[in-house]
C-alpha cells in the first residue's frame, strides 16, 4: 500500500504533520546534526521579536507529574538577526520553515511579519497571541477577541504566507477566539500554547521558577488540548494545528481524529530528541492496519455516537 | 556530534545512603567524551519522571583490551529521578545521550591544575584528573563536603598522585569549614609567577567564592556550573548563565552549549 502522509495548511504542503514546536526546537539548527530537519512536516521556531530579548532569569524551568512548567521569557535574537544567521541553514537543511512571531504591540507583530515576508525561505508564520510569560504584548491579544481579530487582520494585510495565530487554553472558550482568527483571515490556528501554571517549594515557601508562575506542558495536558481541538473543529473551517503533551504517534492520530490536520512535538522533543522517526513509524503502522491511505482522510473522524466499548 | 544509546546499566555501587556510583555500557560515549562533558540521562521511559537529567561523565570505563566500554555517574539522591538511579539494578536501561558540552581546557606542565570540589561537585574532576596527569601535570584536589562519610574516590585520587587537600563542615575530616578557606591560604603562600589554572564544581556560593578568589590572585578559572536543563541540545533554552561579552554587557547564554564548563571571570555571580 502507498501511503501518502502529506497534509495542507492553507497554501503550504507539508509532507507529513509533524511540526517541531516553537520554544522547545531552538532555532531548528541546533538539531541539525542528530535529525534529518527535511524529515519533518514543519520546524517551528524560536519565537522572534523585533529585538533580542534576554528573558527571565534561571530558575526557568521545573518538572511537574507527567509535565514540566516553563517561564524562559522569549529570550531570542530578534529577527534580523534570524534571517542573517539561521535561515541560509534552515534552508540549506531543506527544512519547512515555521516562523513564530511576537510583538509587544501590534505594529511590532506587523513589522516582524513584514520583515520575514521579505526573506527567502520562511514558509509559513505562526502568530504568537499566547505566550502566558511575558507583561506586555503577547497574551494580551490573545486573551481578547477583538484583540485577536486586530492582530490578525493587520498582519494579514502585509503578508501572503500562510498565517497561523497560535492559540491560548487560557480562556473560556477557545473556539471563539479560533473563530476571530479565522474572520480576520488566518490559514489556520495552532493551539494549544502552555497553561498557566504555578509550582512552590513548601519547604522555602517560594515559586521554583523566577517568574513565579510559568506555562505547563507535557502529557498532563494531553486530553484537555485534544479537547480544545476537538471545540474548535467544530467551529471553523481552516485547519487545525494540534499539540499538548504529544509524546507517541497514538497521541498525534487522537489529535488528527480529534480535528487537527497536523501536530506539533515540544516537550516530548526534549526527552526524546530521536522521537520523529518513531513518530512516522508509528503513523506509517496504523495506516497499514487501519487500511488508510491518504493520512488526511482520517483528521476529524471522531466518531462520538458510536457505542462506546472498551477496546 | 552527541550519540543517543539505550545504555544497560552494569554496576551500581552505593557510596553512602545518598550517593552511589551508576555504571552505564555506552562505548560510542566513552570513547568520545572529554573531561567536563556530560550527558542526559533517564531511567526508563514512563513520563513521572519526565525529563532526562544532566550528569557529568564521572569515569570512563575500560575493558580487558583497553576500549573504552562505558562510562560511570557520581548520583546523588535528591529528588525522584536521582532516587530512581540511586536504586537502580544491573540490566535496567537508561536512556543516555552525550557527550555533551563544553570539556575543560587541560593545562600542560609547568602549569600546575588545582580542582575545586564541593559534595557532588567531584563529579567531573576523576576524568579531568586522569587527563592532566597523563600530561604529566601536578595535581591538587581541594575537596568540601558536609561529614567524613561523604568524602568519596580519595584513594582513587592518591593513586594518580593527586595531592588532597580536605575539609568538612563539622570537622570529621581534614579541616573545620569550607573549601575556599584553604584555597585562598595556599594561593597567597604562592609564589605570584607560578601558573596553576584552577578548576571548580560544586554549589553556586562555593562557585562563587573560588571565582572571587581566583581573580583576586589573578589567576584563570573554569567552573562546572550546574543548571536545570531540560533538553541539554539548546533547544529549550532552560539552563541560561548571564556572562559578559566582549563589549562588557552580561547576556543570557546557554550552558548546555557554551558550557558547562565556562571562564568564571565572565560570570556575573550576584
Amino acid at each position: 500500500m502507498t501511503l501518502d502522509l502529506s497534509v495542507s495548511i492553507g497554501s503550504l504542503t507539508l509532507k507529513n504533520p509533524l511540526i517541531a514546536a516553537s520554544g522547545c526546537f531552538g532555532y531548528g539548527v541546533e538539531y541539525a546534526d542528530l535529525v534529518d530537519l527535511s524529515s519533518l512536516g514543519g520546524v517551528a521556531v524560536k519565537g522572534l521579536f523585533l529585538a533580542e530579548r534576554e528573558g527571565h532569569p534561571a530558575p526557568r524551568i521545573v518538572e511537574t507529574p507527567a509535565g514540566m512548567l516553563n517561564a524562559i521569557g522569549l529570550q531570542g535574537i530578534g529577527v534580523r538577526r534570524f534571517v542573517d544567521e539561521k535561515l541560509p541553514e534552515l534552508r540549506a537543511r531543506r527544512a519547512t520553515v515555521i516562523v513564530n512571531v511576537c510583538g509587544t504591540t501590534l505594529d511590532e507583530y506587523v513589522e516582524v511579519s513584514r520583515i520575514l515576508s521579505d526573506a527567502d525561505g520562511v514558509d509559513a508564520i505562526e502568530l504568537n497571541i499566547s505566550c502566558p510569560n511575558i507583561k506586555e504584548g503577547g497574551i494580551q491579544f490573545g486573551c481578547s477577541l477583538t484583540g485577536t481579530f486586530d492582530v490578525v487582520s493587520a498582519v494579514r494585510k502585509v503578508t501572503r504566507l500562510p498565517l497561523i495565530p497560535k492559540l491560548t487554553p487560557n480562556v473560556t472558550d477557545v473556539s471563539s477566539f479560533a473563530r476571530a482568527a479565522e474572520d480576520a483571515g488566518a490559514d489556520a490556528v495552532s493551539l494549544v500554547n502552555t497553561f498557566l501554571a504555578m509550582v512552590l517549594d513548601v519547604e522555602t515557601r517560594r515559586p521554583k521558577i523566577s517568574n513565579v508562575v510559568g506555562g505547563l506542558s507535557g502529557p498532563a495536558i494531553r486530553p484537555i488540548a485534544v479537547r480544545m481541538v476537538y471545540e474548535c473543529r467544530q467551529a471553523v473551517r481552516i485547519p487545525i494545528i494540534g499539540m499538548g503533551g504529544i509524546a507517541d504517534a497514538r497521541d498525534a492520530l487522537e489529535f488528527m481524529i480529534a480535528g487537527a490536520t497536523a501536530v506539533q512535538v515540544g516537550t516530548a522533543n526534549f526527552v526524546d530528541p530521536m522521537i520523529w522517526p518513531k513518530l512516522l513509524d508509528g503513523i506509517r503502522a496504523y495506516m497499514e492496519r487501519h487500511q488508510i491511505e491518504r493520512l488526511f482522510d482520517l483528521v476529524g473522524t471522531v466518531d462520538v455516537h458510536a457505542e462506546i466499548t472498551d477496546h | 556530534m552527541p550519540f543517543d544509546v539505550a545504555a544497560d546499566v552494569t554496576a551500581n555501587r552505593p557510596l553512602s545512603a545518598d550517593y552511589n556510583v551508576l555504571a552505564l555500557a555506552a562505548p560510542a560515549i566513552a570513547a568520545a567524551a572529554a573531561p567536563g562533558q556530560f550527558v542526559m540521562v533517564k531511567l526508563g521511559s514512563g513520563h513521572d519522571p519526565l525529563l532526562r537529567r544532566p550528569f557529568s561523565v564521572f569515569e570512563v570505563l575500560q575493558g580487558n583490551d583497553g576500549s573504552p566500554i562505558g562510562i560511570t555517574l557520581l548520583n546523588k539522591r535528591i529528588g525522584p529521578s536521582t532516587s530512581l538511579l540511586y536504586e537502580a539494578r544491573p540490566g535496567e536501561v537508561a536512556a543516555c545521550l552525550g557527550p555533551l558540552g563544553r570539556p575543560f581546557t587541560v593545562v600542560d606542565p609547568p602549569s600546575d591544575a588545582w580542582m575545586v570540589a564541593g559534595g557532588v561537585g567531584l563529579a567531573p574532576f576523576a576524568a579531568l584528573a586522569q587527563a592532566l596527569r597523563a600530561r604529566g601535570t601536578a595535581c591538587t584536589l581541594f575537596y568540601g563536603a558536609r561529614r567524613a562519610d561523604e568524602l568519596f574516590y580519595l584513594d582513587f585520587f592518591r593513586a594518580m598522585h593527586v595531592e588532597l587537600v580536605l575539609t568538612t563542615e563539622d570537622g570529621s575530616a581534614g579541616e573545620r569549614g569550607r573549601i575556599v578557606a584553604p584555597l585562598e591560604r595556599r594561593l597567597a603562600a604562592r609564589a605570584g609567577g607560578a601558573p596553576v589554572m584552577i578548576y571548580a564544581c560544586g554549589p553556586q556560593g562555593m562557585l562563587a567564592a573560588t571565582a572571587k578568589t581566583a581573580a583576586r590572585f589573578n589567576k584563570p578559572c573554569q567552573v562546572s556550573v550546574e543548571r536545570i536543563m531540560g533538553c541539554g541540545l539548546g533547544g529549550c533554552y532552560s539552563c541560561v548563565v548571564a556572562m559578559r561579552d566582549d563589549d562588557g554587557a552580561f547576556h543570557h547564554v546557554r550552558s548546555c552549549l557554551a558550557g558547562p564548563v565556562l571562564a568564571a571571570d565572565k560570570i556575573r555571580w550576584d
